[in-house]
């Protein structure tokens, strides 16, 4: 054990360089191709098949399996890639057991479903392995689309229209393409640089131009994508985290845990990231659990989730919380955050008050609790910042605190188009924010086209 | 306990289970392996005659074809008789009789097709102690090209010649193992029974192209880039197997004459179906070249265990007991009627019955309901033809049920016939016999 694991505070180099690479290896290794076989004979090829109506990007999942099982990996890798051009990192991230494997025929049969996700993994890592490219482009149109935002529901939109023979130019605030696949999920769920590798998958088709660095409301604003492009979709996410609400949140060691994942994510030497001895996570969704067990995994003594409603009410699906529990991370129900305890303006301790729904209203009990902290992640949801819009060109309709579109994505404003997180009506999911970037692209096409004729 | 002991034209074994002529009954090593393992008796490796033994391939002798989860569904074979000293067969043979005297031995014999030839041989056998001799009239590659094996097989007159040979030399139990690679299976197993066989053995192998390779384009298994047809067998050839011992013990001429069955046999429940239709014991050889020897236990298990259950106290209650209910297409009755009915509790919906149904067939079942996923059998439209029993992944989800007599039949509208009616004297068929003024 490294001297640093029982260090009181915010300290870094708790584990042993071997305990890192450990700990942060792949969470799902790779099928090898004997166990892609075996699997993919499970598979009974239904009719109408649950799976494929589970996926939201409709990938034909009977038939990709099939591809496997045959010994045609590419063909596979092509049937998915058709539906999910981000059908790599979907593989790795998907809440698979709330969507394809909770429908598979299998798990009802025996509770044991066809590992769809990983099969997906295999089909496309034979693909992307090779750089096989299963797409040109069309006859080049001359018309420009802007897409802002080069995160999943970006890139997907991209691909389909530069595929259109569209030319592309993503917008992209942060250094780096990629989203929350580069940002914003665990580091044991996209080893290797995955997402920057997807990246360049995609665009190598060609006719996407991404610009990094380049920020809405600070660098450009809409009105000039408006002005200057001949439609613009607006793939934002959501930039805002949502606060606490708790006395004292302002002091040292309470951070908001997204921000603790993107900083994992890019860090080159995780001992160099500093952790708790005792953390204390604040929410009940996929990034409460992601930064919990992240923490657990950086050498964190003693981890707690505490979320203010009852198991069955979290975001975070059974498999998730069940990781967590794996990892040593303690999840605790019916809390919420009162009051942050600092000593010398550093974190040492939260009260947080027991929670009960009288009527249809949650409200706090007047039962308090203590936990010692040195280190409080704010993970209660994200919000859709709107500020960065407005004022620039007329206001896009909001629905919800997020922006509105019709079933093809359009918005309010005749040119502008918008998917993934920051849209109404999501489910915050990566492959539901690539099927919308998809689909806002084919409506795209139809209106730059004249119904899909160039 | 049910009793499993097995008499087979005066040859006694402990249980039903012979290993097949073939790689795995080919020395003493192995056959004293199968001997602690349970089996009953061996017919050894095809003994050719004295003289420079044959020589095999040395490449790829075996093909295959496999099922889900590559699981062996049939074997194909290129390998020829016994490629040992046939003096080293015959000093080996009687040692493990003489080590395994409850053991059926039996010796597979293939020399060219004349009088001296078996008459030379058959002597040497005798002097071994084997409780038989088995004629290999039926191996369908390589040693056919020579004019023995199947090439005998496929010329009943040759079959009766070689087996009254035989029958006139030695006075060993004559087993004629005959080849599915014919037409009429009756014709061989008559001749051989002109011929005074004790028995016949079917099926040996077919001929077969298990793969071919879409690289080099050559057959496979593939020798220095070519392939000849091999001997198809395993668990795909079952069905064909059981067909031809039907059709032997139903037909008049031969009905009585003991038969070996073999093809395909894998499971207890594989021996009982052969014995049913007329077999009296089984030969077996994919299984055991798949999964080892053990095997044999489970057979033996699960025939005692199947007899108990059903209250049969040996083998001979069973054997042939299929065999009057195996008849021609016209005889069956036309009046019967069933439909598919699915258990809704088993049903895991994955909807293969429906996609069958309605793209290949009657369009007789729902994949829908009020919209519901729902697959339900439509009465109506249903001609009880099976295919979604047979496509359903859970086993007893969906059955057959027959309609009794007097109740409607949704299909045609018309009441049930409790009358059996066939074919032969159907309205619709020209050569009716009832039509008849």
């Amino acid at each position: 054990m490294a001297t640093g694991h029982f260090k009181e505070g915010i300290a870094g180099g708790r584990l042993s360089a071997e305990q890192y690479a450990d700990n942060f290896s792949d969470l799902h290794p790779p099928f090898d191709h004997h166990e892609a076989l075996v699997e993919a004979d499970r598979c009974y090829f239904c009719y109408d098949a649950p799976c494929m109506n589970a996926c939201p990007t409709s990938i034909d999942i009977p038939m990709f399996i099939r591809q496997i099982a045959t010994g045609n990996p590419l063909g596979s890798a092509k049937t998915i890639f058709d539906q999910n051009i981000l059908g790599g990192m979907c593989a790795r991230v998907c809440p698979t057991e709330t969507l394809c494997e909770e429908v598979c025929v299998r798990e009802v049969a025996e509770g044991k479903p066809v590992q769809i996700g990983r099969l997906q993994r295999y089909a496309t890592d034979v693909a992307m392995d090779e750089n096989k490219q299963f797409y040109k482009r069309a006859e080049p149109t001359g018309k420009t689309v802007a897409v802002v935002g080069a995160g999943p529901a970006g890139l997907a939109a991209a691909h389909r229209l530069a595929r259109h023979g569209h030319d592309v130019t993503i917008l992209e605030a942060r250094p780096k393409a990629g989203g929350l696949n580069e940002y914003g999920i665990a580091a044991y769920k996209s080893v290797d640089d995955f997402a920057q590798a997807e990246v360049d998958y995609v665009t190598s088709i060609g006719g996407i131009d991404i610009q990094n660095g380049k920020a809405l409301g600070r660098d450009f604003q809409l009105a000039d994508l408006m002005r200057n492009y001949d439609a613009v979709f607006l793939g934002l996410g959501l930039g805002g985290v949502n606060a606490l609400r708790a006395e004292g949140e302002d002091a040292d060691g309470v951070a908001n845990a997204v921000e603790f994942i993107a900083e994992l994510r890019q860090a080159s030497d995780l001992s160099s990231l500093p952790v708790g001895r005792r953390v204390v996570v604040i929410g009940g969704g996929m990034t409460a659990i992601d930064a919990a067990v992240q923490s657990k995994l950086l050498g964190a003594e003693e981890v707690t989730v505490c979320y203010r409603r009852g198991q069955e009410h979290m975001n975070a699906s059974g498999f998730e919380q069940d990781l967590a529990a794996a990892n040593g991370v303690t999840i605790r129900h019916w809390l919420q955050p009162k009051r942050v305890i600092a000593e010398n303006g550093k974190v040492s301790a939260i009260e947080l008050e027991y929670t009960a729904i009288s009527g249809d209203k949650l409200a706090g009990t007047g039962e308090m609790l203590r936990l010692n902290a040195d280190q409080v992640f704010k993970a209660i949801g994200q919000s859709f910042v709107p500020a960065h819009l407005n004022g620039s060109a007329e206001q896009i309709e909001l629905e919800g605190g997020r922006i509105k579109v019709d079933a093809e994505g359009r918005t309010s404003l005749a040119k502008v188009w918008a998917g993934g997180d920051c849209i109404f009506g999501g489910d915050d999911l990566t492959v539901s924010a690539v099927a919308q970037g998809r689909d806002a692209a084919e409506s795209i096409h139809r209106a730059l086209t004249s119904n899909g004729r160039a | 306990m049910a009793d499993i002991r097995n008499t087979f034209v005066g040859i006694k074994s402990p249980n039903p289970f012979w290993l097949a002529s073939a790689p795995p009954t080919d020395k003493a090593y192995n056959v004293e392996r199968a001997f602690k393992a349970g089996w009953g008796g061996v017919v050894w490796k095809t003994l050719g005659e004295e003289g420079p033994p044959v020589v095999n391939v040395n490449g790829p002798r075996y093909g295959a074809i496999w099922g889900a989860d590559r699981r062996l569904l049939g074997l194909n074979n290129i390998e020829l008789i016994t490629d040992r000293d046939l003096q080293t067969n015959l000093r080996e043979m009687k040692q493990v009789k003489m080590n395994w005297p409850d053991r059926a031995l039996v010796a597979s014999i293939m020399v060219p097709c004349e009088e001296e030839s078996w008459k030379a041989i058959l002597p040497l056998v005798e002097e071994t102690g084997a409780d038989g001799i088995e004629l290999n009239f039926g191996c369908p590659h390589g040693m056919s090209e020579r004019g023995m094996g199947s090439a005998v097989g496929q010329v009943p007159e040759y079959i009766e010649m070689v087996v009254r040979w035989c029958k006139q030399y030695t006075r060993m139990p004559v087993i004629t193992k005959l080849t599915p690679n014919i037409t009429d299976i009756r014709k061989p197993a008559r001749a051989a029974k002109a011929g005074g066989t004790d028995a016949v053995s079917l099926i040996n192998t077919i001929n077969s192209i298990t793969g071919v390779d879409l690289d080099s384009f050559a057959p496979q298994p593939t020798i220095d880039g070519k392939g000849s047809h091999g001997g198809y067998c395993g668990p795909a050839v079952k069905p064909i197997a059981m067909n031809m011992v039907a059709e032997i013990a139903r037909d008049p001429e031969t009905h009585g004459l003991p038969i070996s069955g073999i093809g395909g046999i894998t499971t207890w429940r594989d021996a009982a179906e052969f014995m049913a239709l007329g077999a009296g014991n089984v030969q077996v050889c994919t299984a055991a070249m798949t999964y080892g020897f053990k095997i044999v236990q489970e057979m033996i298990a699960g025939l005692e265990n199947w007899l108990d259950d059903k209250g049969h106290a040996s083998l001979s209650d069973i054997i042939g007991r299929a065999t009057p209910n195996v008849t021609d297409w016209q005889y069956l009755n036309l009046n019967y009627v069933a439909k598919a009915h699915i258990d809704q509790d088993a049903c895991i919906k994955c909807g293969r019955c429906h996609i069958a149904c309605e793209d290949t067939s009657h369009q007789a079942i729902t994949s829908m309901v009020d919209g519901v996923r729902h697959f339900e059998v439509i009465e109506a439209e249903c001609v009880g033809c099976n295919l979604c029993v047979n496509v359903c992944p859970v086993e007893g989800c969906i059955t057959m049920e027959p309609l009794a007599a007097g109740s409607m039949d949704q299909r045609t509208g018309k009441p049930v016939s409790p009358i059996y009616a066939n074919w032969t004297t159907h309205p619709n068929n020209p050569m009716s016999k009832a039509a008849a003024e």
